[in-house]
């Protein structure tokens, strides 16, 4: 089992599982202050009718082409989300889940319909709904490191007007801040995280590797950057391991281990974490309660 | 000498007009209170001059100039409850956020910036909050630390929405205080207020708004008793003869 550390190709593997986990962490840090963690789950799910067409046009599996169409897709998921909203007395969430369950659906149609007709090259089409990290060819990987890169650099250097656009979009508005164009470049990473994303960890579970990261990082920390680095430290963690994980059986997909993975993380900060765990809460309260004993119920 | 001058400014919120012939000046150095019921759009009011909500018609001139040749000169204070406070920040962080226009996109505070903010943190009283986690802070103090932004920012013109509600009244006067230097800084500052027992003491001027401006000018001239019931409808008791 040790052999995959030592051959090149499986070393490419995981240095992207990291590198996408590091992106989808980030982004998904800015997901979550946006309250748009479930949109990710949406926008995933609307990504796999474009992969399967674009598909069906170019007849062989071209990761960048295949990239293009998911990312239209996408896109297209997440206007007719918006224009659902603004058009009708139909919410967010409802939105959401019309728009997730219908392309998620004619996606799969479409994969019925190219598994019936065409001929032994598509195979492997399938590893896009549960993510096979270990199918990605060296072309792939290319593609979805420059792909994360791009990302977690416009991150990083946008940090402050992030954290700005984040917290209070009005007064970042009347610093002179376009929202319009910070919501569309967020939009766009969102998009390009879970496209790069979807090979190895699938439409099904890719939002998890958005959402999960976050959360358990928020559970640590006061402090938006250390929660970015952090969100970022667990994303890139669970990419590892869930592919070292589903390396270990002939077969196994990706994206369930590397979101057990990343669950697992969750866990541990849900009971522990410094800021807000379970397990520190409950011990405060023991400390509080003891010394409220001690003054004899006085005020301290 | 007029730093603010609005025409014929209407706007909607869906598919009701909630604003409509709005037209006013406002002179350099005037501390206004705009008053009026619920709904009568006063918070609409400073976003629709600001463009964070689209007017129907009607224009807004800033020292002469329109809005984003003077954005630097404009400090805006939003509501307290327009921003989720749990978000992983402290005080000193949020204040330092007046300041990105100044720092510029995409560069790093520097220790200046820092000090800068530290010392209008220091003047709200709440220096020893600074690395506090802003969740951690009550309402008052959340309060104080928005205007400590706004400060910092030095502008010349100041809108606030609602900056005195649900806070204590120590930080009630801290912050009217405040608002009392930068009239007497020559600064001009428009507040949102809903207090009607306090506009005599707190405002110099005066706007009774109701969807449209009821009437507008000198405190001691506007303020009585037929006018407030002209914005509020005739249910409301005149506070001075209880």
């Amino acid at each position: 089992m040790l052999d995959m550390f030592f051959s090149p190709n499986a070393q490419w593997v995981l240095f992207s599982a990291l590198t996408l986990g590091v992106a989808a962490g980030m982004v998904g840090c800015l997901a979550y202050w946006k309250r748009q963690s479930l949109m990710s789950d949406a926008l995933s799910h609307a990504a796999l009718p474009g992969v399967i067409v674009a598909f069906m046009i170019i007849g062989t599996k071209h990761l960048p082409l295949m990239i293009l169409g998911a990312a239209v897709s996408a896109l297209i998921g997440a206007w007719l989300i918006q224009w659902i909203q603004s058009n009708s007395r139909v919410k967010e969430d409802t939105a959401m889940g019309i728009i997730l369950s219908v392309f998620f659906g004619f996606g799969i149609m479409m994969l019925t319909v190219v598994s019936r007709s065409a001929g032994g090259n598509q195979s492997g089409l399938d590893s896009f709904i549960f993510g096979q990290a270990a199918s990605m060819v060296r072309t792939d990987v290319y593609t979805m490191l420059a792909v994360a890169i791009i990302i977690i650099f416009t991150i990083v250097i946008g940090f402050k007007e992030w954290k700005l656009f984040l917290f209070d979009v009005n007064f970042a508005k009347g610093l002179g801040m376009s929202s319009r164009l910070m919501s569309t470049i967020y939009l766009l990473m969102l998009v390009l995280v879970i496209v790069i994303g979807i090979q190895a960890v699938g439409v099904i579970l890719m939002a998890a590797l958005l959402i999960i990261p976050a959360v358990s990082a928020y559970y640590w920390t006061h402090s938006f950057k250390a929660m970015l680095v952090l969100s970022a430290l667990f994303g890139g963690v669970s990419g590892v391991a869930g592919t070292v994980i589903s390396t270990m059986g002939n077969g196994w997909p990706t994206g369930p281990f590397i979101v057990l993975s990343a669950s697992v993380l969750f866990l541990a900060s849900f009971l522990v974490g410094a800021r807000k765990g379970m397990l520190v809460k409950a011990i405060q309260f023991k400390i509080q309660q003891r010394q409220h004993a001690l003054e004899g119920g006085r005020q301290s | 000498m007029s730093v603010l001058a609005v025409r014929d400014l209407s706007a909607s919120y869906h598919k009701n007009k909630v604003l409509y012939d709005v037209d006013f000046e406002i002179n350099q150095g005037s501390l206004t209170g705009i008053v009026g019921p619920n709904g009568a759009g006063k918070s609409t009011l400073l976003k629709v001059m600001l463009d964070l909500h689209p007017k129907l018609s009607g224009s807004v001139v800033f020292f002469g100039k329109n809005l984003s040749q003077t954005k630097t000169r404009i400090g805006y204070v939003p509501q307290r409850g327009s921003v989720d406070w749990d978000f992983p920040t402290n005080a000193l962080d949020v204040v330092l956020m007046g300041l990105y226009g100044k720092i510029g996109w995409f560069k790093w505070p520097s220790k200046k910036d820092k000090a800068l903010a530290m010392a209008s943190l220091e003047k709200m009283g709440m220096a020893d909050y600074a690395n506090r986690q802003i969740s951690q802070l009550s309402g008052g103090q959340q309060q104080r630390v928005f205007l400590a932004r706004a400060l910092v920012q030095d502008a010349d013109l100041y809108f606030m929405d609602e900056p005195l509600v649900g806070v204590d009244a120590a930080t009630e006067s801290a912050i009217m205080e405040t608002l009392k230097q930068l009239k007497e800084n020559g600064k001009t500052v428009m507040v949102v207020h809903h207090d009607l027992l306090t506009v005599e003491e707190y405002f110099d001027h005066v706007m009774l708004l109701n969807k449209t401006i009821v009437k507008h000018g000198r405190t001691d001239e506007t303020f009585t008793k037929e006018n407030v019931q002209a914005t509020y409808g005739g249910a409301l008791r005149w506070m001075k003869e209880a």
